[in-house]
């Protein structure tokens, strides 16, 4: 199915010498409520450039919040994030960096066919032209395990593959950042495990920082290199995956409770 | 208070919305592909139902002034009077309801759930601007498209007057003399006054209708009511915009 890991991938090709650095992602004293709603109580956070860090986090405890900040989709009501050393609001930010992300909801275009999806981003920028484009989607496409499936609708697609579609969206923009937002969210334990394999994939093979988002304890010891907790609105332990296990903190216990 | 306040706001929001996606039209030639597919759609969605409303409004005009002329003998009249009240007034407001009604609605339906549904989030985080890519197309491609509309009502409003006239044995008047009355008092001026107005009727909608449909927060009721509420927002602007306009023309000496 896909090619040698060690062959260069289509965008290594087409970018002539030209490298992508994996940024990292330093977060300090992240303020956000809604009304009321204090959701992120001054949460601190550094992610090492190349690392897959996991954000594990109860339902509603701010973790779609903490991605939409760092995406730059939301502001903060005070502190900052800074990827690759420059604020995620800067007016230049997305000239310098090329962040992607994979929401909670797929958020597909339905009005464009997957491979019109996954091409979006190279043609209105006009990265390439059109026969590179059919590559990079091909091969993207290729990765998560959906070759052929250009002409398919997003309406006619499964959970699962509607997700997968939204990662070979996200890796044809050849991010420096990939955040995923409950990549496995409402999907059986078989897709759950194709996730995670795509994401230990990518980690591997391309040159990126990952922030995996999820309540999923499997899949966040399947795929981590470092775990945060993510507790009432701020980060409550992080560590590598061995040392969570030995950890004394109640609510790391609860969740590890379940493996 | 805060309803002034309101109304400020949401007005200067949409005229934000509009100079963007004018600014955004310096990008058009590339998206030409998209201005021609909303175009195909408004005339797709409009042009059976525009010939039959112009005609039966041109019929009915017929029918409701006719007889009334015949009495005073002046009935030879009713060609300048179906022609003038269709082109100033009757072919750009209809046309724009029926466009706000049946074009508006799709788009703030189809915008409103993208924002939703969290696709207008994916656009931003492409770094793909929403007004250049969603808004612009479309507003170019209504503005090119409700003039032609409008005059396509025009016509067959003037057919629909013709044939009640020529038909009705208590009106009786000659395709003929239908048609040359209507050319000797329907003046090039007339034509254009209707055409600017079609033409702001089509910022109108297309501007209230994107406007609320980026503006969607919620789930599926929400963009139900979004679509409502656009809908009734243009015809209300429609309306009121015609009698602002009709006004400064008027007094312009254009009317
Ligand atoms: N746009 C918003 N406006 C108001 N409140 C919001 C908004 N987005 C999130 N919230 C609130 O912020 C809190 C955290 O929401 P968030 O979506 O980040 O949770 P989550 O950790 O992603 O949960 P889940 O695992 O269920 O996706 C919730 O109480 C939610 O109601
Ligand atoms: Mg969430």
């Amino acid at each position: 199915m896909t090619q040698p890991v060690n062959e260069p991938f289509v965008w290594e090709k087409y970018r002539q010498g030209r490298s992508v650095e994996a940024v990292g992602v330093v977060i300090r004293s992240l303020n956000k409520s809604f009304g009321d709603n204090l959701v992120l109580r001054d949460l601190n956070l550094e992610v090492t450039p190349g690392e897959t860090l996991v954000i594990l986090g109860k339902s509603g405890t701010g973790k779609s919040v903490l991605l939409r900040h760092i995406i730059g989709l939301m502001k903060p009501d005070s502190g900052a994030v800074t990827v690759g050393e420059i604020d995620v609001e800067d007016q230049e930010f997305r000239k310098k960096h090329t962040l992607a992300i994979v929401f909670q909801s797929a958020a597909l275009f339905n009005s464009l066919s997957v491979g019109d999806n996954v091409a979006l981003y190279l043609r209105e920028h006009r990265i390439y032209g059109e026969e590179e484009i059919r590559d990079v989607v091909r091969e993207t496409l290729t990765v998560v395990g959906l070759e052929g499936k250009e002409d398919v609708m997003p309406s006619e697609l499964s959970g699962g593959m509607k997700k997968r579609v939204a990662i070979a969206r996200a890796l044809a923009m050849s991010p420096e950042l990939i955040l995923y937002d409950e990549p496995t969210g409402e999907l059986d334990p078989m897709m759950t495990h194709t996730i995670g394999d795509e994401i230990l994939k990518l980690r591997k093979r391309f040159v990126v920082t990952q922030i995996v988002v999820t309540h999923d304890v499997y899949l966040a010891f399947y795929v981590a290199d470092r775990i945060a907790v993510l507790d009432e609105g701020s980060i409550i332990e992080i560590g590598a995956p061995e040392k969570l296990r030995r950890s004394t903190n109640s609510i790391t216990r609860d969740f590890l409770r379940s493996l | 208070m805060n309803a002034v306040y309101l109304f400020f706001q949401t007005t200067g929001e949409l005229i934000a919305l509009f100079l963007e996606s004018m600014y955004w039209s310096k990008a058009a030639v590339r998206n030409r592909d998209k201005v021609f597919a909303h175009m195909v759609e408004i005339g797709n969605k409009t042009l059976p139902v525009a010939a039959l409303i112009s005609l039966f409004i041109g019929g009915v005009i017929a029918l409701q002034s006719g007889p009334q002329l015949a009495q005073y003998g002046i009935q030879e009249n009713l060609g300048g009077i179906i022609g003038l009240s269709l082109v100033k007034e009757l072919g750009p407001v209809m046309g724009s309801i029926l466009i706000a009604g049946r074009v508006g609605s799709a788009m703030t339906a189809e915008i409103g759930s993208m924002s939703v549904y969290d696709e207008i989030d994916a656009l931003r985080t492409m770094d793909i601007n929403p007004v250049r890519y969603l808004v612009m197309p479309r507003l170019l491609a209504a503005i090119i498209a409700l003039p032609l509309l409008v005059i396509y009502m025009d016509v067959i409003g003037w057919l629909g007057g013709a044939i009640v006239a020529s038909t009705n044995p208590s009106i009786n008047v000659s395709f003929q003399i239908y048609y040359n009355n209507l050319s000797s008092l329907v003046e090039f001026k007339d034509v254009i006054n209707g055409l600017v107005k079609s033409l702001v009727f089509g910022i109108i909608i297309t501007t209230v209708c994107c406007y609320i449909g980026l503006r969607t927060r919620g789930g599926p009721r929400e963009i139900g009511t979004a679509v409502t509420r656009a809908v009734v927002l243009s015809f209300v602007l429609i309306l009121v915009s015609d009698y602002l306009m009709t006004s400064a023309l008027l007094s312009l000496g254009l009317g």
